[in-house]
């Protein structure tokens, strides 16, 4: 956009282009001013007061909250300001409960940040706030108010962008802090556990609820044989704990990382993802050609299920019965790892790495039990746990020598791998199903089914399969799916295949992901790499992966017969809450 | 659920009703619903809450915003010591401290363990004249003392035992 109306900041000319407000036509000066109350996808809220800048006629102003106007004139770093910023540093610090050392954020902490760059080096103001007790009742997450800054991200995120709502400020003056209905866990009630609410909030007081301990605990019992998967969306985020791209090379040495953590084997979900793409794909085909449900939806992410089952019932048949990529595998393993490797299921212990702390959640579903009371993944820990875990045990990541995974359950292919963004799996499908429908091989080049990529909360595309139109919907952030799902409900809209990832952008941008608190920039990122990746791979369709056809070969028999009934299949259940 | 709860949530679903089951009435919604209930239960939000299609956390929110909403049962009788400027000036303290102990509360207890008596402060009672000011449920009481505070305690403690 051309435009001839600007912004003069600290005497810059800034062109006006169309920024909602003074703060982003500031950052994209390449200013810095410290936020900590600002989402560029949610509402404004005004609260932190750390974005003052002095507009020339109007005073000290938020330019969070302030429109660009033609020949205003800004100024972002006076000594006045600079004032500002530090008071409501420090009146911050007064009530927080400043533990640094031991604080999970420690790192990734904005309020720390932001008080050493303004360079706060004392506290002149008393608590005036009362103890609140941590919320510890959620396998996801983990609550401390007493950290909490009160910037309203995380009740924003979840309200508006999920319109769940899980969480909400209450009470009012000095004894406001935010928590579910009163003050039961955030475990307890509509939470579909996807982690966004610790993904956004800038200081240590909703962090990822961590689970190194027990898989510590398993990898140092001699009597258990550990073994591990993990999830596409797993190599485009581990990279930038240590400062690497995501690549074939970072990929290889996390698998070397994880040796050294002493896993005895390690596989990869992008098999199990593969084979779900070969169950899900027949199901989808079935239903078309037989007369089914539909449409179809996708059932692999753990906090859309929880949200269908809370919201909309109704449209349970209309779930995909697959599991997801996650228990597919550990049914597969608890089926065929313990003659393989010579161990009894009791002292097989399964860990899945994953992107995603609603996955937490998934496991511990009483449908996914091998036995009473045992698990098939017995824990999962996320991205941002796997690279604690490698720091702490000192390896020199960067310097690992790359290693392949463990066969067959590591063999893989590109349309497994794309499962990690939003639109991934339909594309998948799609080169599943189109083969089926028309009986005819997808030439490789025209395996990009760029219909179905893009970022757009709902995509909508029509795809014409030899005279069958299919109308696909690919939805992310839940917000969306209460929106397609009424209307659906409403017979406004008619679609035959629908993907929802909780997730904006898909797992890529999961609530386990390492930290980072530019969501545009990350998702974009790690989108392009897993679609890279997947143009790199030598097979690029599901049903083309060995493993797979290996396993229908000896275990299954066929896609969607009675044995993957049993073992890939499952059942969900309407909840209230 | 016994004869009593259902009657009174059936004067919650015509309240919801009546506001067309709209969120935005909210506020005038949860007014009714405290009138029924004399306080806010904590099953009786969250099926308001389902009801508006709002989350229960948002409802909780506002419900703990105003202080006008109470979110604990309250006694039959509410003792309301007004401790506003002028009651203050006038030794409103006393007066409220002679009701506590009479009633064995304490700070954090203010409703009695039989559920007949909550005793309140609130800042100005629009009665400064008489200050400083007591008032039993809708009854103003005017110019007290802690010994005539007591007394009216025990007028009602007497006639409670009559019944
Ligand atoms: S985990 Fe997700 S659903 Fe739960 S409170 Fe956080 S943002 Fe909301
Ligand atoms: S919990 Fe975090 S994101 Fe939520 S209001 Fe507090 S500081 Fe902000
Ligand atoms: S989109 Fe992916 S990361 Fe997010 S909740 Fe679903 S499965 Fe988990
Ligand atoms: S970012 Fe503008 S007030 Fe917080
Ligand atoms: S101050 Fe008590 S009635 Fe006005």
């Amino acid at each position: 956009m051309t435009t001839d109306k600007f912004v003069l900041v600290n005497g810059q000319e800034v062109p006006i282009e169309g920024e909602k407000n003074l703060l982003e036509l500031i950052r994209k000066a390449g200013i810095e001013i410290p936020t900590l109350c600002y989402h560029p996808k949610l509402s404004v809220y005004g609260a932190c007061r750390l974005c003052v800048v002095e507009i020339e006629g109007r005073g000290i102003q938020t330019s969070c909250s302030t429109e660009p106007e033609h020949g205003m004139k800004v100024k972002t770093h006076t000594p006045a300001l600079r004032n500002i910023r530090k008071v409501a540093v420090e009146l911050f610090l007064a009530n927080h409960k400043v533990e640094c050392p031991t604080c999970d954020q420690m790192g990734n902490c904005k309020l720390e940040e932001v008080a050493r760059k303004l360079g706060v080096n004392e506290v002149r103001f008393k608590k005036i706030k009362d103890f609140r007790p941590a919320d510890t009742g959620s396998v996801s997450i983990y609550r401390d108010p007493d950290k909490c800054v009160l910037c309203g991200q995380c009740v924003r995120f979840c309200k508006e962008i999920h319109g769940v709502g899980a969480i909400d400020f209450a009470f009012r003056g000095k004894n406001t802090y935010v928590t579910p209905a009163f003050g039961r866990s955030v475990g307890e009630g509509e939470c579909v556990n996807c982690g966004q609410c610790a993904a956004v909030c800038p200081v240590g007081a909703i962090v990822v609820n961590k689970h190194i301990a027990p898989v510590q605990k398993a990898l140092d019992d001699k009597t258990k044989t550990v073994v591990v998967h993990m999830a596409p969306a797993v190599r485009a985020g581990i990279g930038e704990e240590f400062g690497l791209p995501a690549s074939h090379e970072t990929t290889g040495k996390m698998v070397a990382a994880l040796r050294r953590l002493g896993f005895d084997k390690v596989y990869d979900t992008v098999y199990a993802a593969d084979l779900t793409i070969v169950e899900e794909g027949t199901e989808f085909v079935n239903r078309l050609t037989k007369g089914g449900v539909l449409p179809q939806f996708t059932s692999c992410c753990p906090g859309w299920i929880k949200f269908i089952e809370e919201y909309y019932p109704e449209l349970l048949p209309n779930l995909s019965s697959c599991k997801s990529p996650q228990q597919m595998m550990g049914a597969i393993m608890r089926e065929v790892l313990p003659e393989k490797l010579g161990v009894k299921n009791e002292d097989l212990f399964v860990v899945s790495i994953m992107p995603c702390t609603a996955k937490k959640f998934e496991i511990r579903r009483p449908e996914f039990e091998y036995a009473e009371g045992k698990r098939d993944t017995d824990e999962v820990i996320t991205t941002q746990e796997l690279a604690r875990m490698i720091k702490a045990a000192g390896i020199d990541f960067v310097n690992l020598k790359p290693e392949e995974f463990d066969m067959p359950l590591g063999d893989k292919t590109g349309a497994g791998v794309i499962f990690g963004v939003t639109g991934g799996v339909t594309e998948a499908a799609l080169r599943f199903a189109v083969e089926k429908v028309t009986g005819k091989v997808i030439d490789s080049k025209d395996l990009d089914y760029k219909a179905v990529r893009g970022s757009e909360g709902l995509l909508e595309a029509t795809l014409d399969v030899d005279g069958t139109k299919l109308r696909i919907a690919i939805v992310h952030g839940l917000a969306n799916a209460h929106k397609v799902c009424k209307e659906l409900m409403n017979g406004e809209v008619k679609y035959d295949f629908i993907e929802v990832m909780t997730c904006p952008g898909g797992c890529i941008n999961g609530g386990g992901q390492p930290i980072d608190f530019n969501q545009a920039a990350k998702i974009e990122r790690r989108t392009k790499e897993l679609y890279d990746a997947d143009k790199e791979m030598p097979r690029r369709k599901s049903q083309d992966n060995p493993a797979v056809i290996s396993t229908y070969e000896t275990l299954l028999k066929e896609p969607c017969g009675e044995k993957s009934h049993h073992l890939l299949h499952t059942k969900y259940y309407k909840r209230t809450f | 659920m016994t004869g009593q709860t259902d009657a009174k949530l059936e004067q919650v679903c015509k309240i919801i009703e009546k506001h067309h089951s709209d969120g935005s009435k909210l506020i005038p919604i949860l007014q009714e619903i405290q009138e029924v209930y004399r306080y806010l239960p904590e099953e009786v939000i969250d099926f308001t809450a389902r009801k508006l299609k709002i989350p229960a956390a948002q409802v909780y929110g506002v419900a703990t915003f105003y202080s006008h909403f109470a979110l604990t049962p309250k006694g039959k009788y509410l003792v309301k010591v007004c401790n506003g400027t002028a009651c203050h000036v006038k030794k409103s303290i006393p007066v409220l401290n002679a009701i506590v102990e009479k009633l064995k509360l304490s700070e954090g207890k203010m409703t009695t363990d039989d559920m007949l008596f909550t005793v309140e402060t609130v800042s100005c009672l629009g009665a400064c004249g008489l200050a400083p000011v007591m008032v039993i449920n809708e009854d103003v009481h005017g110019m007290m003392t802690p010994t005539k505070a007591v007394a009216e305690i025990d007028k009602i403690l007497a006639e409670e035992a009559a019944k």
